[in-house]
């Protein structure tokens, strides 16, 4: 088979989208830091740069840009090490998406940095930024859906020349992720360009805010969603093959992303669960939407822990839980993946709780919440991402991982993981405590409850500071990998299915899967939306309230 | 397919537990009368000075040891502010929003509601404990979302 190392095109496509993902890391990162500090008390944030412009920055560089970047660059690297290489038509589409997400970014990021769109990653009208925010955001859209038709034509191709054959499970999970994407991004779509660009400019002169919000979170929550999952393709797919083991039941595989893909746009209005406009029933029946996404998750620690334990055991591993001394702890892109991993068990944990009804009232809006999607994302989804650079990178640039820069990985790894354990555990509480989040330094005129607050926040700054020095570690680890580790081949680590496992074809309908999640996302949403619509309140002009 | 018998009785467990929350939250919501905020009437937002019960806010005394209050929520301030109840006293909080979206949150207690312009939102609760309790916008509404802050005293 043709590999991506026989085309030099493709490796430079990744590595452009892997250098944008890792300086939006490191940008992203260092406004992480200065809000860590103002929420201290230790740093009054300046005029020129307030905290809620470096908030709303923060969120859409990392959440948006690291994340789909790092995503985007990773898959095309699979398909095209899995499928031959990249067709030059497909290239060229993944390129004008590249093309248009750089423009989109830049008209995001003028309006943020001039304070006209202080409006965070969320945007919720009434709140109106200038209209070239929306504008950039639409454009970033659409260079997303550019790569994610990419994807399918090249999927389709290869489909096309090996009849009956199932796609392998690299490129299947990519397909998954782009098929999410542009499902997931439909909704936002819409609430952007119909509703919020004619608003912005007043060519209408109020909006319906309910149904804005509706539709911008049966994007928001798909979108971090995506990013698990493609997090989810490294462990079934790269770490046993790092450990030196084959992967877990192909065919359970393939459910457990099918059933991602089904059913989770509509996990998205767990974040609706204190709204008005929005009826008990409907509310309950979307606990059991949210809920059911958690299932294929718990089939996933499964089948990880035992493939670890089946792998351990095959090199000698002995005793109850002993065997875990063979795993090879100190390669560091087994040790990133393997602390994600672990971290998404409470972090799953607490998402399985907050999207209760009761449970979600005591910590909606707090900083509880601010800790979740930092142990989510920017622990298990993050590191996992930085386990994978320490092989994709040098497999990219023809280098090789020296011993000297998996050391440093090493200690990137402890950074971040201290870091996080103190910034995403002491959020949790203060948030259990009432801390709210995206609310700059403040003491309520020193109200006792929030002076209480301030020893977890002072521990949020010291988390803060071991992730800063981690992400500098990263981001110097992948810039020597990319220009100055000495030159070699690094392969794509790919483990193989079971031996004589044979998988049903069903698998591959594609079709169905999408039918059948049209049908959930009806059943979810027409009803309340409708009734968002026919009931709705006379609507609301914009507001500037920053 | 072939399955472990651990990894059966691992989904199982993974099933009933959902259906442990399902049943839960169900029960609380349906029976107990537990649901979160979810006001269903709507008001014109550019109108709220104007219509009731929005034109008079304030705190009414409905019952034994049982109160209204009425309050808007605007950037960034609550209206009106500084609320007294006995210790005991059931408040029914009846919010709406003039301008943006905001929250209404009482640290320290289960009080966690949108509150949304074009919505009247309802949320009770009983304060057992005597205290001044903060309350606070917990969604960003703008430059002064932190200054956006009362109390309730409970004596």
């Amino acid at each position: 088979m043709k590999s991506l190392h026989g085309n030099g095109q493709d490796a430079v496509f990744s590595k452009t989208y892997l250098m944008v993902s890792f300086i939006a890391l490191l940008l992203g990162g260092f406004l992480g830091l200065l809000q860590a500090l103002n929420r201290g008390g230790l740093l009054e944030l300046p005029s020129q740069l307030n905290y809620y412009q470096s908030l709303t920055a923060h969120g859409i560089l990392l959440v948006v840009v690291f994340m789909a970047f790092f995503t985007i660059g990773y898959f095309y690297a699979g398909l095209s090490h899995t499928l031959g290489g990249l067709l030059p038509k497909v290239r060229k589409m993944a390129w004008v998406g590249f093309g248009l997400k750089m423009i989109g970014f830049i008209l995001v990021v003028i309006p943020i940095l001039k304070n006209q769109a202080s409006v965070m990653y969320t945007f919720y009208p009434p709140m109106a930024a200038a209209p070239s925010f929306y504008i950039g955001l639409t454009l970033i859209v659409v260079g997303v859906w550019m790569c994610a038709f990419g994807a399918f034509i090249q999927v389709a191709h290869w489909r096309k020349k090996n009849p009956g054959k199932h796609v392998p499970i690299l490129a299947y999970f990519a397909t998954a992720v782009f098929v999410l994407l542009f499902f997931a991004s439909l909704p936002v779509a819409f609430e952007v360009i119909v509703m919020i660009i004619p608003w912005s400019f007043g060519w209408v002169d109020t909006i319906n805010v309910m149904v804005s919000r509706t539709l911008f979170w049966a994007f928001g929550h798909t979108l971090v969603n995506i990013w698990y999952l493609t997090a989810t393709s490294a462990w079934y797919v790269i770490v046993p093959k790092i450990i030196g083991g084959r992967r877990w039941s192909d065919l359970l595989t393939r459910v457990v992303i099918i059933s991602l893909v089904v059913m989770n746009i509509t996990g998205g209005f767990h974040h609706q669960i204190v709204d008005p406009g929005i009826s008990l029933p409907i509310k309950f029946m979307h606990v059991f939407m949210s809920l059911a996404i958690g299932f294929p998750s718990l089939m996933t620690a499964y089948a990880l822990f035992a493939v670890f334990e089946r792998t351990a055991r095959q090199q000698g591993g002995k005793g109850f839980i002993g065997w875990y001394k063979k795993m090879p702890w100190k390669d560091v892109r087994f040790l990133a993946p393997m602390i994600a991993m672990i971290s998404f068990i409470p972090a799953g944990a607490g998402g399985i709780a907050q999207s209760t009804n009761q449970l979600d009232q005591v910590v909606h809006n707090t900083m509880w919440i601010v800790g979740h999607f930092h142990l989510t994302l920017g622990m298990s989804v993050a590191m996992t991402f930085f386990g994978v650079s320490y092989w994709l990178v040098p497999y990219l640039s023809k280098r090789v991982l020296t011993p000297k820069i998996n050391k440093l990985g090493l200690i990137q790894t402890a950074m971040w993981t201290i870091g996080m354990v103190l910034m995403a555990g002491s959020m949790h509480i203060v948030g259990l405590l009432g801390a709210p989040r995206r609310t700059s330094f403040s003491t309520y005129g020193d109200h006792a409850a929030a002076l209480g607050w301030d020893i977890y926040m002072t521990l949020v700054v010291i988390g803060a500071i071991f992730l800063i020095i981690g992400v500098i570690l990263q981001v110097y680890n992948v810039l020597h990998m990319m220009f100055l580790a000495p030159k070699g081949e690094t392969s794509f680590p790919i483990a193989e299915a079971q031996e004589g496992e044979v998988t049903p074809y069903w698998t591959e309908r594609w079709g169905i899967w999408i039918v059948l999640l049209v049908i959930i996302v009806a059943m979810a949403y027409v009803v309340p939306l409708t009734s968002m619509i026919v009931h709705a309140p006379p609507g609301s002009p914009p507001f500037k309230t920053w | 397919m072939q399955m472990h018998r651990s990894e059966k009785i691992w989904l199982i467990l993974s099933f009933g537990m959902i259906m442990l929350f399902m049943f839960a939250t169900g029960y609380q919501s349906f029976s107990l009368g537990m649901g979160p905020p979810s006001g269903q009437e709507t008001i014109d937002p550019e109108k709220v000075d104007q219509t009731p019960p929005f034109n008079q806010p304030g705190i009414r005394k409905i019952g034994e040891n049982e109160f209204e209050v009425v309050q808007t929520l605007q950037v960034f301030s609550f209206n009106p502010t500084k609320i007294e109840v006995p210790t005991g006293a059931t408040v029914h909080f009846i919010l709406t929003s003039k301008d943006v979206v905001h929250g209404f949150e009482v640290a320290g207690t289960n009080l966690n509601a949108m509150v949304m312009p074009g919505y009247i939102q309802k949320i009770t609760q009983t304060f057992n404990q005597p205290g001044e309790y903060l309350v606070l916008c917990n969604e960003y509404c703008g430059a002064g979302h932190q200054f956006m802050s009362t109390t309730i005293t409970v004596k």
